[in-house]
């Protein structure tokens, strides 16, 4: 058994997921990481003390700058042959390049895994997390991708070898813009606190409350689908099936009712506290507190009373 | 240009599912069933294509079994072309799915492939990236924006960080986001005509690939219920419950 897993990063820094990422990996196996991309030598170093890390692999090339998938999945399947497992996290970069991948070696992926028993054998949801299936496989190569909400962080400490490797490939799309959210807020996927609010708040500029309660309790912000729909919220802020899947020690779900698609993203959360004018709202059927009020009342009092 | 839409029939997103008491699957059986979401989007993101000069023929296809005409003969009314149905019965894979939908562009040769991003059933959001993967094509998937320039596309796609533009040349793939477009409700007179437009019907078996399952699916199960919490009565209350819980985190 030997496992490689695709560290997740931006902007130079080795992203929270990767460790979520690791930790589990590690279960399989000794854990080859693997960071692509250009000018990526920070976040080597970080990637580099990482427990269960046995060392780091750097593909630091131009053609790897945008982590196209086509790069990405080229680099894996040259990297592929030693090893049992390739795993990376359900985000961005491992959903666009472990299927194409897969397609490339022939295999079929296990994506978005919740659970793992044993090196063959992992859980994943599907119908938005309304069913868990367990699957698993005879094939001699295993292509994971890991829902890192479902696991815990590998702890720090380690001091693994960086060795860099020849990236090899070449850039098809061309990376014309980015077009990023700017917050100093933690990042949502991972955040161990999530403030989330729905279209009842009216506009952006009233949205803003959820923020200013994520502020005060160091925590990220989440939208449901509808709010981000009608512009209160950026698309990266998005809970839900096909937004971001999450799975917080505390979910605080202000005027959010709990449709379908938004509790696919939350069933993760040990504790949700839900605010809403309606009682019989699903999520507050399910939340472990609630309080029925009128969120524009409670809100800027829930906020003054952090602050004391 | 020449555009395939690949589209699945799926239980409809807002039918609560039940998972079967042995584990074998979640009941569709009598379940209301309908196009998958994700490839409505699809569809309408190629129908607008056409109106905007940029389509000379949208093809429709769908896997699965014959009920799946349904999903054809609704983005026909939409306004795609022509329908292919390659009938399989039982679970096939993603895998399989992509090779059978390679072996269909071998034969229309389109210069765009649409798909929804995932299906809303398995959420395997595989099968684009697969495609792309088998014809060495470049894919820009998540796309809540796409731009005919030159004769390439200029698309948008949903990442983590927020937004990111590409630029693919053509032929390519691309999967559709919900941002992407709000597909339309096709009026009766269209419904009526999809049923005169062609609709060819194969089975899955004639194309000579090996659909067998690679992975073993041992069961499955609801997933761990959520019991119901207390009640608290004003923002006093609330205040003293989010405190708890923070000097509980702070504790771990």
């Amino acid at each position: 058994m030997a496992v490689l897993v695709l560290a997740e990063h931006d902007l130079g820094t080795l992203s929270a997921a990767t460790a979520r990422i690791v930790a589990a990996a590690e279960t399989l196996g000794p854990v080859d990481l693997l960071v692509a991309g250009q000018g990526v030598s920070s976040v080597a170093a970080e990637a580099a003390k990482l427990a269960g890390v046995e060392k780091v692999l750097v593909a630091d090339s131009a053609a790897l700058a945008s982590l196209s998938p086509e790069a990405v999945a080229a680099l894996l399947a040259r990297l592929a042959e030693p090893y049992t497992h390739i795993v990376a996290a359900a985000a961005a970069t491992g959903r666009d390049a472990i299927p194409r991948l897969a397609a490339k070696l022939d295999l079929m992926p296990v994506t978005d895994v919740v659970a793992i028993h044993g090196p063959t054998r992992f859980d994943r949801p599907i119908y938005a997390g309304n069913a868990i299936e367990t699957v698993s496989s005879g094939q001699n190569k295993h292509l994971l991708t890991i829902r890192a909400s479902a696991f815990r962080p590998a702890v720090t400490g380690n001091d693994a070898p960086i060795h860099p490797v020849e990236a090899g490939v070449a850039a098809v799309a061309r990376f014309l813009a980015a077009h990023r959210t700017e917050s100093d807020l933690p990042e949502l996927s991972t955040a161990q606190i999530v403030v989330a609010g729905g279209v009842s708040f009216g506009s952006a500029e009233k949205f803003a409350l959820v923020s200013e309660l994520a502020k005060v309790l160091g925590a990220a912000v989440g939208a449901t689908r509808a709010a981000v729909d009608a512009g209160y919220a950026p698309n990266d802020w998005q809970v839900g099936q096909t937004g971001k899947i999450i799975a917080p020690d505390l979910y605080i779900a202000i005027g959010i009712s709990g449709a379908l698609q938004h509790l696919a993203g939350i069933q993760g959360a040990k504790k949700i506290i839900a605010i809403n004018k309606d009682p019989e709202a699903p999520l507050m059927k399910i939340a472990d507190i609630a309080l029925v009020g009128d969120l524009f009342e409670v809100v800027p009092q829930l906020i003054a009373g952090l602050k004391r | 240009m020449k555009i395939l839409v690949a589209v699945k029939r799926v239980v409809d997103h807002a039918v609560r599912v039940r998972v079967r008491p042995d584990g074998s699957g979640v009941e569709t059986e009598n379940v209301r069933m309908s196009m998958n979401p994700f490839d409505k989007h699809a569809v309408e993101a190629a129908v607008q294509l056409g109106e905007a000069g940029h389509a000379s023929e949208i093809v429709v296809v769908s896997i699965g079994p014959k009920q799946s005409n349904d999903v054809i003969l609704t983005a026909l009314a939409m306004g795609a072309h022509r329908g292919i149905l390659i009938e399989a019965d039982g679970r096939v894979e993603t895998l399989a799915v992509a090779k059978l939908l390679r072996a269909v562009v071998a034969e229309e040769k389109p210069d765009l492939v649409l798909l929804g991003k995932q299906a809303v059933d398995d959420d395997s959001n595989q099968v684009g990236q697969m495609l792309a993967g088998l014809l060495s094509w470049p894919q820009a998937t998540f796309a809540s924006e796409i731009r005919v320039v030159g004769d390439g596309l200029e698309v948008t796609r949903e990442v983590d960080y927020g937004r990111a533009t590409i630029g693919v040349s053509l032929p390519a793939i691309v999967t559709a986001d919900l941002r992407l477009n709000t597909p339309r409700n096709a009026a009766l007179p269209m419904v009526m005509k999809a049923r005169s437009k062609p609709l060819a019907v194969r089975p899955a078996a004639a194309f000579g690939i090996d659909l067998t399952p690679r992975l073993k699916l041992e069961k499955v199960s609801p997933p761990a219920e959520r019991v119901a919490g207390h009640r608290v009565a004003d923002a006093a209350e609330l205040t003293a419950a989010v405190q708890s819980e923070l000097s509980e985190l702070e504790a771990l």
